[in-house]
């Protein structure tokens, strides 16, 4: 039923590190430079991430255009996707900043990160398919 | 001073090993979980539509991966002053495989699809609701344990 190939594997494990390690350093960067009791590095990961994998949500229907072979196409998408945006991405981090957060008595500032993230996510997917579309119908 | 961890190619590296651990044990996850949607397809087949395209898998992961990352930074902020061997620990388990397993694009991605072209918004909201609510609670879960963990040691010290 489920066919998870060896090389999607790998493909999928290495972009899940180098998304995870591009998080690292954007995080570090961001942390060092703003110094406020609001996790702005992770919030800038998880918004930028989720406008890329919208972007490579169209990938594979472009490639197929630029006459790429389906399978290698459905490769490139997924490895991009699922490893890439998934390991530059994260759920648990954010959630224990907004748990931080209200620890600290800033119940405001949880709530404002948790349900913030959310929707400036779930916007910046819708923005990535617009412009990956908009992108992919010059090919036509 | 030191140079920062996120400037020190040995730290981003532990953190890139860790993150593809964390990433290969997530899509382990995802494909493990939409075995769990056989039976329950079979059960309510007037709902086979919703049941298969919920999102388990990454919901599966990320309120795993919370509670485990709540756990893992208590435990270590209780232990004290950071050493080299705790912060490899925190960057290489946390940052990396935690980091790695857990996901946000796809929880935006499968919002928006849900909500969009598949017209499902009920689904979404439950699947957020889900994740959100889910999530905090065991990340406190976690944080609770720990602290408890904690404590034990000490009065056993």
């Amino acid at each position: 039923m489920i066919h998870l190939p060896a090389l999607d594997l790998l493909f999928f494990a290495v972009g899940g590190g180098l998304g995870a390690a591009a998080r690292f350093v954007v995080d570090g960067e961001i942390r060092s430079r703003h110094r406020g009791g609001f996790p702005w590095g992770t919030v800038v990961v998880n918004v930028t991430g989720s406008f890329l994998i919208g972007l490579f949500s169209t990938l594979a229907a472009t490639l197929t255009r630029l006459a790429v072979a389906d399978d290698v196409a459905a490769l490139v998408q997924y490895s991009l996707m699922v490893g890439l945006c998934g390991g530059f991405t994260t759920f648990s981090t954010s959630t224990v900043e907004s748990v931080r957060l209200a620890q600290s008595g800033r119940l405001h500032l949880a709530l404002g990160n948790t349900l913030g993230t959310l929707v400036a996510t779930v916007v910046a997917v819708a923005l990535g398919i617009g412009v990956g579309t908009a992108v992919g119908s010059l090919f036509l | 001073m030191a140079r920062a961890p996120h400037r020190d190619w040995r730290y981003v590296g532990l953190v890139a090993l860790g993150g593809a651990c964390g990433s290969l044990a997530r899509v382990l996850v995802g494909a493990w979980t939409t075995y769990l949607t056989v039976p329950l397809v079979a059960a309510f087949p007037a709902a086979a539509d919703a049941i298969l395209w919920f999102p388990l898998g990454t919901l599966t992961v990320n309120v795993l991966g919370a509670f485990a990352l709540g756990y893992l930074l208590e435990a270590l902020a209780r232990r004290g002053r950071e050493t080299v061997r705790r912060r490899k620990i925190r960057l290489g388990i946390g940052t990396g495989v935690l980091g790695g397993f857990t996901t946000y694009s796809a929880l935006a991605l499968d919002t928006q699809s849900l909500l969009f072209p598949h017209g499902m918004p009920w689904i979404a909201v439950l699947y957020v609701l889900l994740t959100l609510v889910g999530g905090t609670a065991a990340c406190l879960g976690g944080v609770a344990l720990a602290a408890r963990v904690d404590r034990t040691r000490r009065r056993n010290r």
